[in-house]
């Protein structure tokens, strides 16, 4: 591999203040500077921040091993600024752009260098491309590192928004699920109830499927794993809301819900609860 | 050796397991209860596992054998306070015990195995 010569180095640094001219004029270009998302001025600081790293990293180390300790200041920096323009909503290409547009400047600074010496340009010039080019995977990978962080965390969150058991009368507690049900789901939802179940003493829950978008196999094979472990605890389970969809969808595929009590609505599971209970509803007077 | 009490309730017996099961245990309550249920005639069994909080597929399956045969004895089986992790995990054996009647307590499974026998 190419690595940088001192010439290069030397020349770079010594035209370090027309380099970043032309490079905030480059991106100026582009039109990645006049983004609202963010500031002018942080834009600025972040360019002028990051030619310094590099000369102070080109200076130090060996251009061609972005991974080595004298590249640690570089890369922590592209690290933070892969995660703001991350968090910012920035897609990957306009990331990674920051680095590639350096490219053009620094061409264009080596032909000058170079001019009598064509063998040599094209050797520094490869040498050049190489090394923004690892910069600018490690970015993007620095970038997508931080976006799949921000989703998992996303998940998260959803999975807790997600399991709400409320208590619909003395002894009975509901469920309602919305969204997909998959095993990491099913395996929440099916904890909380069945500590509620244990907390409260309630002998009836209902599962209300309702804001379930669509059952299959697998999501009938959790809604009974569910209702079973609902039944060795000592309680009873109903399935409601079973849209006629669904319905239609589970004789389909030819299911077998023997043995589950299944009500077409909140409406009529609550009545049965109720019925079970021992308790009707009157209208007073 | 390490035993678990079987108390007499009437018509019933009472099985308490406090302590953390293990295969032997297992194997010697299922011979002690089955040797109970026919000297006492009793009616029904309830086996109280609210203190168990961890089982594996051999206790699983040995609730549900010694349901089996206090069944072939002429009495029923009642399970009551089964903690969610354990059901949990029951459920995920494949072990579902069918069969076995569950109530959340000792008082409901006490009322559910009078309604039982008042109804034979």
């Amino acid at each position: 591999m190419t690595a940088l010569s001192t010439q290069t180095i030397e020349a770079t640094r010594k035209n370090e203040g027309q380099l970043l001219a032309s490079w905030q004029a480059g991106l100026d270009a582009n039109g990645a500077s006049r983004d609202t998302r963010i500031d002018r001025a942080e834009f600025d600081m972040q360019t002028r921040e990051f030619l310094r790293l590099l000369l102070a990293g080109a200076n130090a180390g060996d251009s061609s091993n972005i991974t080595g300790s004298e590249w640690s200041d570089v890369r922590a920096f592209l690290d933070g600024l892969s995660r703001s323009r991350a968090l910012q909503g920035f897609d990957s290409q306009s990331t990674a752009n920051f680095i590639f547009s350096l490219k053009r400047p620094l061409f264009g600074l080596l032909q000058g260098e170079y001019a009598n010496n064509p063998s040599e340009m094209a050797g520094q010039l490869w040498a050049v491309t190489e090394w923004l080019d690892a910069l600018g995977m490690y970015t993007v990978r620095a970038f997508q590192k931080s976006r799949e962080e921000v989703i998992s965390r996303q998940q998260e969150e959803l999975l807790e928004l997600s399991t709400p058991v409320v208590k619909l009368w003395d002894g009975v507690l509901a469920l309602p699920m919305i969204g997909t049900l998959d095993s990491q789901r099913t395996q929440v939802v099916m904890e909380s109830l069945l500590q509620r179940i244990v907390e409260t003493g309630s002998e009836i829950a209902i599962i209300d499927i309702t804001g379930v978008p669509t059952v299959d196999t697998l999501v009938a094979q959790h809604l009974l794993k569910t209702v079973t472990a609902i039944r060795l605890m000592g309680a009873d389970a109903i399935i409601s809301g079973v849209r006629p969809q669904i319905a239609q969808t589970i004789v389909h595929l030819g299911l077998d819900l023997q043995g589950i009590v299944t009500k077409a609505n909140l409406a009529d599971a609550l009545a049965l609860a109720l019925k079970r209970s021992g308790l009707t509803v009157t209208k007073a007077s | 050796m390490e035993r678990i009490p079987i108390l007499r309730m009437g018509d019933f017996l009472l099985v308490t397991i406090q302590v953390d099961m293990h295969d032997e245990l297992a194997m010697t309550l299922q011979d002690d209860l089955s040797e109970r249920i026919s000297k006492t005639s009793a009616r029904g069994v309830l086996i109280d596992i609210s203190a168990l909080d961890m089982v594996d597929s051999f206790i699983g399956r040995m609730i549900g054998t010694i349901s089996g045969l206090s069944k072939i004895m002429d009495a029923d089986t009642v399970l009551v306070g089964m903690q969610p992790a354990v059901a949990i995990t029951l459920v995920e054996l494949g072990l579902t015990l069918p069969g076995v009647l569950t109530a959340l307590d000792v008082e409901r499974g006490m009322k559910l195995l009078r309604a039982r026998v008042q109804s034979e």
